[in-house]
């Protein structure tokens, strides 16, 4: 017992007991210690919509909970740049396919005594359910520890959860599973329309969807039948609210339920894609321990040994409800209350599946009392999710039953006006809150309320600024009346502020409750000057004003159990709600603030985690206390165990102001969180808060694009020219000087991506009268675009302006396709030993100029040993783990310890040394974005990666492209549409050598002419919108009626679909985009780049003529 | 907007507004780390002459149910009244959205005559109370000219709440399909549930006040109540239960119930320096794995080393080791300083009805 807790709350009572902690001889351990001495971890792979950084955590904490017991760990993740992939993370890793091909030669080399599935999501439960149905597991003695397969089985098939649900009088949603489009018409019409349709056995509702009608039923069922054998249609409980729990149960049935949470969005909204709220805000008590109670009963019927999650539908009038599905893992929803409440979910399922009782273990924040217990929150928590959707072409920005965000931000205050409004601010997209944003146009209001979208909630915003009552909101929208009297509550605070002009006339009182309100600086700086002076001039006044009033807020501590308990947590929040701050500061400039990276998005996810973790770890190794601040619950840094302080909060100029002024830290380092620290920089830099690392002002030059070219010229170092132009005839001008294709950059988005390539004058005016705008206020960046030429990255460290250490790696893909999508390969394998050397230079002159201390980044092109920079970062990179893992030289340590000014070595070992070869590949969500053109250009659209080695370039590609969802094509049956003429050139070596391998290819009418021509046997299909027969006569590539491209897709008679698009633009909507679509509706692997569809083809020729594949761990490198 | 004041015996003040009845409020200052039920705890007579103070932030969401009887017992409230001196939150929510709500949690404190106080620091009070202990208090608003309305401090444990709070007439209630069993409800300040428990389960229940010979009449089982304050000013009842000893027949106590069933088998109670205030409140079985997350109301405990040998502790607490229950070692005979009966709070020892029950079967 705790006898520092007996001193203060009681005498207690000593029992026999003996203090049962972590590791202590009790039961539970002997079971661990007796029986495993090695466990493998799957993990799962690079991220994606539905599948993001939440497994890097909740992996991460599995292994660490392993290795506390002297367990020795083996990771398969092939996604590099983690955390959990990391060294002193696992024992040993795999950079492999999560697949259970490359498992099975795992387990068969590693022999592990038990296997964990349930910490890399779906991917690692249907890998090790695939593993224990075809008797792997049984036949190398592998103990699934945890939740016995069984258990997971019967949650994952519909039919049989609904069964097993039901033996113990549990409702759930009355669903019929079917196997066929006829069938589910038949099942829509027995439980009636509206209904929901959903693909059994797949990751964040892909292939769900609510049809109305038996029209919309027969679309979306052929859809979710490509991804799943088996579909579910459901009645349809629209409007309904939406509870989960998260559940954890030992085996001996002991059973807590850690967290429940609310969605916001009522359901028919995936959890995925709503504003979530922790704990649950509008259920009664009854209601609460109602559906606490069966999600208990559940968990104990099923089975569980860990953790799991229970999502409920609840009438919004009754105390009705349904179950909606059960997952027997960690879970997103998991990682979110993991770290709304502190509790380590994935850390005690790990214990429990190693045999642990719940009990036994130690509540790790207080560190004093039970992990049997459930938390109080004393603090209100909300999730919002962010989305991506204006990065890709022809999506809908209709958010329903699928998945489509790409990250998320969890947003603390002691009253939901506070949480919501920083978590508008956190997820980064321009606006600052509720209220106070750039006016949003909405074409019909109404139909925005009623059909959500990305931004519904300012729909709401909009509906309160034209007079909509709460009650009309909640007819359009169902969201709970609570929520939107909250909402309401902002938007009149919003007025009553809006009527000052001047901030000394606003009552201390309004600025407070504006404050509790959650209203940031920024939002009452533009309120108060109506937008007559600039916002950030207007913020320093609002903030100055209210330091003068004294009106600050308060560090809160988050410690499970409402300070009943005196807790030594770390675990940090700002709030106005509160009138003393729960933790004392050193203010001894010993600290250094780390800024992290915000919401995971497109451009930015788990890399920068990695940066930002790996930064803290030298900063303590250092001496120093290492302070985190960041917003995005899917990642490792915001693991309390990872710092000495953790500040769960904005990233925002307002915040890390106010933090680094409780602090006094030494400093703070702006250059591993990616670009949204690099651009508070200066900011910060301005209101006198030490930057530590290159300077601000350097920073600025390489931001600054004037700056930087400026700077470029001055050292005789190459950039594509380019201009930045405010008149279409300046455009023309500038065309005629440096040729097509150029590539053009608005300042002003209208719609879609905002950067494009143009071939030719008519795609330019296209491009520039009906995507964006070009004015005297809206300037257009117009660049010359290089084709055919190699694009490389540059990765170094320098100290004083001097480089440590570098990497050079280089795409595979020719420039064009953003850095971001690129297949990139280090050590480079074909550059010229003269670029390297001029590349070098160059950036040794770069360094130099910028006098860089820390992490910087480089993109060149070349051609010919003609060298250009077209971007320079003084911060890490996207690559930096990639290349750190690869070369196996720490480039973040390496860098924190220059930020910090201690004096390094340059590592004596490069890349030369190397061998063998890494390949990062990008992954893409294509299937999660119904309509979306899965094709490269240069925005970016990946939204993971992962890094993979080999012992050449072939084997490691393979292997890289096999761990982001590619497949031998074992059918042999490949089509192709090779666009342009030179496309078909370019490929025609690799079709002769696919025959030569017995392949089969099926060309539209051009390609197969071509390859005829040629004399590569290939049979013609016909294009989308031709009229084609499924006839049994043999093709004729004469005859009008051929096969149809996409039947062959949809009937699942092509393995590969190789499709090059005919320009550089990618805007239009064409048959090739029928086609390549089709592949990603039906899951037929797709290329669109005659580079890596080449690449990938020798590498998977190679593979059939039996070119081994090495199952090499990481340090067998 | 009506200011008022959290005034504490320390000195302390904590400046807020007034909501419910805007009069002014003595009591003892106890925290609840629970989320939800706030219409439960505010009518759970366990809470008499206490000040509430929530630790969860935001009070009132869901308003407040209808007062509608089922049984002749009040169907979403823990008694007749609100038994709480006053009530100390962050952030009351002005409106409130359900489906069972008639009013708000203001109108109806307000009806009542009960103050309450927002914008309160309540994790800075907490964390007070935490270390220095239960504390006296007041809440003191302003009347309408703007000055406050002062008064003194009032210590309820100079006085016998469980007869404040007890019935003063025997009552017996009839359950819809009776099973036959007959139990005697010592009522210490019971809860409703703990009567709803009952009769759910097929018993008719007679609820007796608290001072009442239970040897007088006939019954199959003995339930002693959760009550309000100081076990030692029920002695009365503890020499009661001592006679029910006698009868051999099956005694459950809970909370309250169990501090006196501990009494009577030669135990001491202790106050707390704080209590056990919450829905999160983790329990094992001594000798098992079995562990259960409860709901806990109490500000004194049973200190065990001195039952009589015929006894053993039972349950404890698995965070501070406090002793959670007794148990006969061959008599039926056995109580619990948790509330098997929820409402608010989980529903994990709910089971425990069911083996009383069960037990007096087997009689």
């Amino acid at each position: 017992m705790n006898e520092e807790f007996k001193a203060t709350n009681g005498s207690g009572y000593n029992t026999s007991r003996a203090g049962a902690r972590t590791g202590s001889p009790a039961m539970g351990a002997q079971l661990a210690a007796n029986s495993l001495s090695k466990v493998l971890l799957l993990g799962s792979g690079a991220l994606k919509i539905g599948e993001a950084g939440e497994f890097d955590y909740s992996g991460s904490q599995a292994l660490k909970a392993l290795r506390e017991e002297g367990i020795h760990t083996v990771l398969i993740n092939p996604n590099i740049a983690t955390v959990q992939t990391s060294q002193g993370v696992a024992d040993t890793v795999y950079f492999l396919p999560v697949t259970p091909e490359y498992v099975e030669q795992v387990i068969q080399k590693e022999r592990p005594d038990g296997i964990l599935l349930s910490f890399g999501g779906q991917t690692a439960l249907n890998c090790g359910v695939a593993l224990y149905k075809n008797g792997t597991l049984d036949r190398y003695g592998v103990r699934v520890l945890g939740t016995p397969v069984e258990a997971i089985i019967n949650t994952e098939d519909r039919d049989l959860f609904v069964k097993k649900l039901s033996e113990i009088g549990v409702h759930t949603i009355k669903s019929e599973a079917v196997e066929n489009i006829e069938d589910a018409v038949k099942a829509a019409e027995e439980v009636g329309y509206p209904v929901i349709i959903r693909a059994a056995y797949t990751l964040g509702g892909q292939g769900s969807a609510f049809c109305d009608n038996e029209e919309e039923l027969r679309l979306h069922a052929a859809n979710a039948l490509a991804f799943s054998n088996q579909i579910l249609v459901e009645k349809s409980l629209r409007g309904w609210k939406e509870i989960e729990y998260e559940v954890v149960r030992d085996r001996f049935d002991n059973c807590i339920t850690v967290c429940n949470m609310e969605n916001f969005d009522p359901l028919g909204i995936h959890t995925g894609e709503s504003i979530v709220v922790a704990p649950s805000q509008t259920l009664t008590d009854t209601e609460y321990h109602k559906l606490r109670e069966l999600a208990i009963k559940i968990v104990r019927h099923v089975g569980i040994i860990g953790e799991c999650n229970v999502q409920y539908a609840l009438d919004p009038n009754s105390e009705d409800y349904r179950v909606i599905e059960v997952n027997a893992r960690l879970s997103r929803s998991s990682a979110l209350a993991s770290k709304a409440t502190g509790y380590p979910l994935a850390f005690v399922a790990a214990k429990l599946a190693m045999g642990y009782n719940l009990y036994e273990l130690k509540n790790s924040v207080t560190q004093t009392t039970s992990a049997f217990f459930e938390p109080a929150l004393d603090y209100c928590v909300v999730k919002i999710p962010r989305w991506d959707l204006s990065k890709f072409k022809g999506v809908s920005k209709q958010i329903g039953s699928s998945m489509k965000s790409v990250g998320e931000v969890m947003a603390i205050g002691r009253s939901f006006e506070e949480a919501i409004q920083k978590g508008l601010r956190m997820i980064g997209q321009g606006m600052h809150g509720f209220v106070a944003n750039h006016e949003l146009k909405f074409e019909n209001l109404d139909d925005a309320l009623v059909h959500p979208t990305d931004s519904r909630i300012f729909a709401v915003a909009k509906a309160f600024h034209q007079g909509y009552s709460v009650d009309k909101i909640h007819e359009l929208t169902s969201i709970d009346k609570w929520f939107l009297y909250k909402l309401e509550s902002i938007y009149n605070v919003h007025r009553a502020i809006d009527e000052y002009h001047n901030f000394k006339d606003i009552p201390s009182d309004l600025l407070l409750t504006a404050k509790k309100k959650g209203f940031s600086d920024f939002q009452i700086g533009r309120l108060v000057t109506h937008g007559q002076t600039d916002p950030e001039d207007a913020m320093l006044e609002a903030r100055a004003e209210r330091k003068r009033r004294g009106i600050n807020p308060f560090v809160k501590q988050i410690d499970t159990l409402a300070a009943e308990f005196p807790a030594k947590t770390n675990y940090l929040y700002l709030t106005y709600h509160a009138t003393e701050h729960d933790v004392e500061f050193h203010k001894d400039r010993r600290s250094v603030i780390v800024l992290g990276s915000g919401a995971y998005r497109i451009g930015s996810s788990v890399e920068f985690d990695w940066c930002c973790v790996g930064a803290i770890k030298t900063i303590q190794a250092e001496g120093y206390r290492g302070v985190m601040i960041n917003c995005n619950p899917e990642t490792v840094s915001t693991d309390y165990d990872m710092c000495d302080r953790l500040y769960f909060d904005e990233l925002s100029l307002e915040a890390v102001l106010d933090i680094a002024e409780f602090e006094a830290p030494k400093g703070v380092v702006v250059s591993m969180g990616g670009q949204i620290p690099n651009n508070l920089a200066m900011r910060l830099h301005a209101q006198n808060v030490p930057i530590l690392g290159t300077t601000p002002e350097s920073i600025d030059s390489a931001e600054d694009r004037h700056l930087f070219s400026a700077l470029c010229d001055k050292m005789g170092v190459d950039q594509p020219r380019w201009r930045e132009l405010t008149s279409m005839d300046e455009i023309y001008d500038f065309a005629d000087e440096v040729g097509f294709p150029l590539m053009v950059r608005p300042s002003y988005v209208l719609s879609g991506a905002a950067m494009n390539v143009v071939s030719n004058k008519s795609e330019l005016n296209h491009f520039l009268t009906l995507a964006a705008n070009v004015s005297q206020k809206h300037p257009v960046v117009v660049s010359e675009f290089i084709v055919d030429a190699k694009e490389i990255e540059f990765d170094a460290v320098a100290q004083n302006g001097e480089i440590v250490a570098y990497a050079i790696s280089e795409h595979v893909e020719f420039a064009g396709v953003h850095s971001g999508d690129a297949t990139i390969v280090f050590p480079p394998q074909k550059l010229y030993v003269e670029t390297i050397r001029r590349i070098k230079k160059i950036a040794r002159k770069v360094a130099q100029a910028l006098d860089i201390s820390g992490p910087f980044n480089m993109q060149l092109l070349a051609r010919d040993n003609d060298i250009k920079v077209i971007e320079c970062n003084l911060r890490a990179s996207r690559s930096f783990p990639f290349v750190s893992k690869v070369l196996k030289i720490d480039l973040i340590e390496l860098a924190t310890k220059v930020i910090l000014g201690i004096p390094v070595e340059k590592p004596n070992r490069s890349a030369f040394d190397l061998d063998y070869v890494g390949i990062k590949a990008p992954q893409f969500s294509f299937s999660r974005l119904a309509k979306a053109d899965p094709v490269l250009g240069v925005e970016m659209a990946s939204t993971g990666e992962v890094g993979c080695l080999g012992e050449d370039f072939y084997e490691a590609i393979l292997k890289s492209m096999l761990a982001t969802g590619y497949r031998i094509p074992t059918q042999k049956k490949i089509l192709l549409s090779s666009g342009p003429s030179k496309a078909k050139a370019e490929l025609l070596p690799i079709c002769r050598q696919l025959i030569k391998n017995g392949f089969t290819l099926y060309g539209t009418r051009g390609t197969t002419a071509y390859l005829l021509e040629h004399e590569v046997p290939a049979i013609a299909v016909g294009w989308p919108d031709e009229l084609t027969s499924r006839g049994n006569a043999a093709p004729n590539p004469d005859s009008s009626m051929l096969i149809n491209a996409l039947d062959l897709i949809r009937n699942g008679e092509v393995d590969l679909v190789v499709n090059i698009p005919k320009n550089l633009s990618s805007t239009e909507l064409s048959a090739d985009y029928d086609i390549r679509r089709a592949a990603i509706d039906y899951n037929v692997p797709l290329l669109t780049n005659v580079r890596l569809s080449t690449a990938f083809l020798q590498a998977v020729c190679r593979r059939l003529a039996d070119a081994p594949i090495q199952i090499k761990s990481w340090k067998e490198y | 907007m009506t200011a008022a004041r959290l005034v504490l015996e320390d000195g302390a003040v904590f400046p807020g507004e007034s909501f419910g009845a805007a009069v002014s409020s003595a009591g003892e200052v106890v925290f609840n780390t629970a989320m939800t039920g706030y219409t439960e705890s505010l009518t759970d007579p366990s809470y008499a002459g206490q000040i509430l103070a929530m630790t969860w932030p935001l009070v009132g969401n869901y308003g407040v149910p209808p007062h509608l009887l089922e049984n002749g017992i009040q169907k979403f409230f823990e008694s007749n009244q609100i038994w709480v001196k006053g009530l100390v939150v962050s952030e009351y929510s002005q409106q409130y959205s359900h489906w069972n709500a008639v009013e708000s949690l203001s109108q109806w404190m307000e009806r009542e005559g009960i103050p309450a106080i927002s914008g309160i620091d309540t994790r800075a009070l907490t964390k007070r109370l935490r270390e220095r202990g239960t504390m006296l208090g007041k809440i003191v608003v302003d009347d309408p000219a703007g000055k406050p309305q002062d008064v003194e401090f009032y210590d309820p444990g100079k006085v016998n709440l469980i007869a404040q709070c007890s019935c003063t007439e025997i009552t017996e209630f009839k359950p819809e399909q009776p099973s036959g069993a007959r139990i005697v409800l010592i009522d210490c300040g019971a809860k409703n549930n703990i009567l709803r428990s009952l009769l759910r389960r097929g018993a008719t229940v007679i609820r007796v006040p608290w001072n009442f010979d239970v040897t007088t009449i006939d019954y199959d089982g003995l339930m002693i109540s959760n009550g309000p304050g100081d076990p030692q000013m029920a002695e009365e009842t503890v020499e009661n239960i001592k006679k029910a000893f006698e009868k051999n027949k099956p005694i459950f106590g809970i909370c309250m119930g169990n501090q006196l069933l501990a009494r009577a088998a030669g135990a001491t109670t202790y106050r707390m320096r704080y209590g056990h205030r919450g829905h999160n409140q983790p329990v094992i079985l001594q000798g098992t794995h079995q562990t259960w997350i409860t709901s806990q109301n109490h500000g004194y405990a049973v200190d065990p080393l001195r039952l009589s040998d015929d006894w053993e502790p039972s349950y404890i607490n698995l965070n501070d080791g406090t002793c959670e229950g007794i148990a006969h070692k061959s008599k039926p005979f056995s109580s619990v300083q948790f509330h098997p009966e929820a409402s608010g709070g989980p529903r994990d020892a709910g089971v425990l009805f069911d083996r009383f029950l069960d037990s007096i079967r087997r009689q």
